[in-house]
């Protein structure tokens, strides 16, 4: 069929920011400002392309039926040709319009994010610090440009590995950027340092890519060809590999099918810090706050779940052929939502209450999957990306007001002096307090995105799109999931608005937080940017039957997954509208909401007072505090030992190995000399030199016959004819 | 009677004999050019012996004699001459000591 041509933009999507990236490392990285604007123009331009092709595909909606693909040859291997190439459908136009606009609010909240660090000295950075800007603020842009390319990539990606290459991409963008300020340490050992949380990221979602690879590799066994279209299209495939089983040795018989889906998903688990590989999403926050916003709450942990929808006909066929891997999925993800909500109640420090909420919010979107909401996770991924975007920026700018505050105050003279002796920790939110009088645009659209998170009935789009995920559950008779997920919806409620109760309201608690200023526009505007779609965007998952508003922008929408869901043979019809699961989540919002009141909003929290869930969790609050002593479990059981395997091996290497080679090394040499003393000088010159005094001996012998007298030749003369007379009757 | 040829042969070998001994263990220059002389006359009785008792009308062997003569008395020359110019330079004609081409 014809598809707009606009379509054939699609693999150009990715490329500005990859070429921004090479000019920037090449070309442009002493000069600062060029380089932010190189990498926000790319960016831009991506964006244009992305809401382009979205937008086509928004008013083309049958579209859907055929989705659009365009691959070339790639890779011949014998009698098939591997392709890549780019595909278009409604999960990728979705995903598109998300990642374009959210990229671009992000790249330009960083032109004004990056200043001058606290942790660097200005003498040993004068030129930076004369400009105000981070040292290696080309390189941060540099970075960043190169993620976009990972995540444009990986979503119009039309195969599994094409998206697994930009999945690897991303992997390394997050470990390079959160360990951007590598040279970053603090006074108490145990605390991790940017350095170890970029390890600990990379290596923890490593775990998860291998899996991820394998299920990959078995599926190309399977399938030889990754193409999403052309194996999940294929019923007879599906089917197949729902039936035939493989013998594993603790599992029993399992189907292919599902063996493939919980391979994948496990690189889901690892990419999404799902439990039990979470640990590196909290100590990520070590990475400047537009890094937090744009890999670790929008985009790449999304990832994880883009892949699992993107592999939805493949989890589905294995749950038809009765795998269980679905039900993993959904208490996975359950199972983290509230895990991680009940962490994020104990957190002083206002981004790891937000590292803890988007993995719970992860975990709902899990949740759905595994119950088959496709269309729901998606909308939330969607959703939430907005807010978290939104909530991680101004809890930057919160950080970056509080930072400026401590300054002021210092060179004022007042406190210590400029050495900066005790450290301040800027992010820690009992030393903040009352910043919506003097940062009202990053309160107010903080306000507005904790709502969303919170699921502030009705006005926030993140009410509809977690109402959405909540109905299913209960439409589906997966009480379990329900009420996990609905207890994890009071905690997030609460533990929102005890961060903004804290943070915004009441008085300020430090000098630091009194003096505070608004951020600059770079910084705002893109909040506000970002809290129009916090609010408005949800309106695409009203229900249809719900009364006055129901079905304005979502009749859309539904039939838009339905006709994508035909197209792989998914049931994906919306779960019709019912009050009573929408008013439990109302409730919970609201009283949650309440009980964060009436704790840190009513009598607002003095300098120096305590967290009074303190004393009223006892024993629990410290557990919550700790992470359910996670990190410490870790590294029990996987890290230590693992460095002990090391040391072993270069004990090994060194001790053992080592002296086996050059054991041999002297073993040769001693041969060497051995050969030298007895054969070489011994025989071979004896014999060279023997065979010069044989002749010189035969000379000296022979040449006496000479004597020069006449006589003595013509006796010999005498002789040899007398001899020779004697011989001639014998011959 | 007449006497048999070996009678001149035994007497030419014999005298041949004599010379070349002569030739080899005489010191003296001069004396070993006598025993070349000797050896050369014992070599002419052969031939003459040989040429009368074998082929008589052939005159070739009378021939041959003389030539043998003309060479013995040219080549006596050149020897004496010889030994007077070594003389001159050494010395001596003892040809024990006349031995510089030696090794």
């Amino acid at each position: 069929m014809n598809y707009p041509s606009v379509f054939n933009l699609a693999w150009l999507i990715p490329l500005p920011t990859a070429l921004a990236f090479f000019a920037i490392i090449l070309f442009a990285n002493p000069k600062k400002r060029l380089s932010s604007n190189i990498a926000i123009g790319a960016v831009v331009l991506a964006w244009i392309m992305s809401w382009a092709v979205a937008i086509t595909f928004f008013l083309n909606p049958e579209i859907t039926e055929h989705p659009f693909d365009l691959h070339v040859p790639w890779m011949p291997m014998g009698e098939i040709t591997f392709h890549m190439g780019v595909a278009v459908d409604a999960v990728t136009a979705g995903m598109l319009f998300m990642v374009g606009f959210v990229l671009t609010m992000i790249f330009i909240y960083s032109s004004g994010y990056m200043s001058f660090p606290g942790h660097l000295d200005p003498k040993k950075y004068p030129d930076a610090a004369q400009e105000g800007l981070d040292p290696r603020y080309s390189r941060f842009f540099a970075y960043i440009s190169l993620f976009a390319t990972g995540m444009l990539g990986l979503v119009v990606a039309d195969n599994l590995l094409m998206l697994f290459i930009f999945w690897e991409i991303m992997g390394l963008c997050s470990y390079l950027l959160i360990g951007f300020w590598f040279d970053k340490s603090y006074p108490d050992p145990k605390q991790i340092t940017p350095k170890q949380a970029g390890l600990k990221a990379f290596l923890t979602t490593r775990v998860g890519d291998v899996l991820f690879m394998m299920g990959l590799i078995f599926l190309f066994i399977h399938a030889g060809d990754l193409n999403f279209q052309n194996i999940f299209a294929n019923q007879e495939f599906l089917h197949e590999l729902s039936t035939a089983t493989v013998n594993l040795p603790f599992f029993g018989a399992v189907t292919w099918a599902g063996l493939i889906s919980m391979l994948i998903f496990w690189g889901a688990i690892g990419k999404s810090a799902q439990f039990p590989l979470h640990v590196w999403l909290p100590d990520a926050m070590e990475g400047p706050t537009p890094v937090s916003a744009l890999i670790h709450a929008a985009t790449m942990v999304s990832a994880g779940v883009y892949l699992i929808v993107r592999m939805s006909p493949l989890f589905s066929a294995a749950a038809h052929g009765g795998s269980g891997v679905m039900m993993f999925v959904a208490f996975i993800g359950a199972f983290t939502a509230l895990f991680s909500a009940t962490i994020a109640v104990a957190q002083k420090d206002i981004k790891k209450v937000l590292a803890y909420s988007t993995i719970s919010q992860l975990g709902y979107m899990f949740a759905a999957l595994g119950i088959g909401a496709w269309v729901a996770a998606v909308i939330h991924l969607l959703i939430h990306a907005f807010f978290k975007a939104l909530l991680f920026m101004a809890s930057g700018s919160v950080i970056h007001g509080v930072e400026h505050g401590h300054h002021h105050v210092h060179e004022h003279g007042r406190g210590d002096d400029h050495g900066h002796e005790e450290y301040f920790d800027a992010q820690d939110m009992f030393n903040m307090g009352g910043l919506l009088k003097r940062m009202p645009i990053t309160g107010w659209t903080f306000i507005i995105g904790g709502a969303s998170l919170s699921a502030f009935p009705l006005v926030t789009a993140g009410f509809w799109s977690k109402d959405e995920i909540l109905a299913h559950a209960w439409h589906g008779g997966h009480m379990a999931v329900f009420w996990t997920l609905a207890i994890a919806a009071f905690l997030t409620a609460f533990y929102t608005f005890r961060q903004i109760f804290l943070t915004f309201f009441g008085k300020p608690r430090t000098e630091a937080a009194e003096h505070a200023p608004e951020s600059v526009r770079a910084m705002t505007w893109p909040l506000v940017g970002l809290a129009f779609f916090a609010i408005f965007g949800g309106f695409v998952a009203v229900p249809h039957d719900f009364p006055v508003v129901g079905g304005v922008a979502s009749d859309f929408l539904a039939k838009l997954m339905e006709m994508q869901g035909e197209f792989y043979q998914l049931h994906v019809a919306p779960a019709p509208f019912n009050w009573t699961p929408a008013l439990i989540s109302m409730a919970l919002a609201l009283s949650g909401i309440v009980v964060a009141w009436l704790i840190y909003g009513m009598k607002p929290l003095a300098a120096g007072q305590p967290d009074p869930l303190r004393k009223a969790l006892g024993p629990i609050y410290a557990i919550l505090e700790n992470k359910y002593y996670f990190d410490e479990f870790y590294h029990l059981v996987a890290v230590r030992p693992t460095l002990w395997l090391a040391g072993f091996f270069f004990k090994f290497d060194r001790g053992v190995i080592d002296r086996i080679v050059n054991w041999v090394g002297a073993l040769g040499r001693w041969l060497a000399a051995a050969l030298r003393k007895w054969i070489d000088e011994f025989i071979i010159d004896a014999a060279v030199n023997g065979a010069g005094l044989v002749t010189t001996w035969t000379g000296a012998v022979v040449r006496l016959i000479q004597t020069g007298q006449a006589q003595n030749y013509l006796l010999i003369l005498l002789l040899s004819v007398v001899i020779l007379l004697l011989l001639i009757p014998l011959g | 009677m007449t006497v048999p040829l070996s009678w001149y042969l035994i007497f030419a070998t014999a005298l041949f004999s004599l010379g070349f001994f002569a030739v080899l263990s005489r010191r003296n220059a001069v004396a070993v050019l006598m025993g070349v002389e000797l050896m050369l006359n014992a070599v002419n009785v052969n031939l003459v012996a040989f040429w009368r008792y074998l082929t008589p009308a052939d005159l070739s062997g009378q021939i041959f004699v003389v030539f043998v003569f003309t060479v013995a008395a040219a080549e006596a020359a050149v020897g004496l001459a010889l030994m007077i110019s070594i003389y001159r330079t050494r010395k001596t004609i003892n040809i024990d000591e006349i031995n510089d081409l030696k090794f």
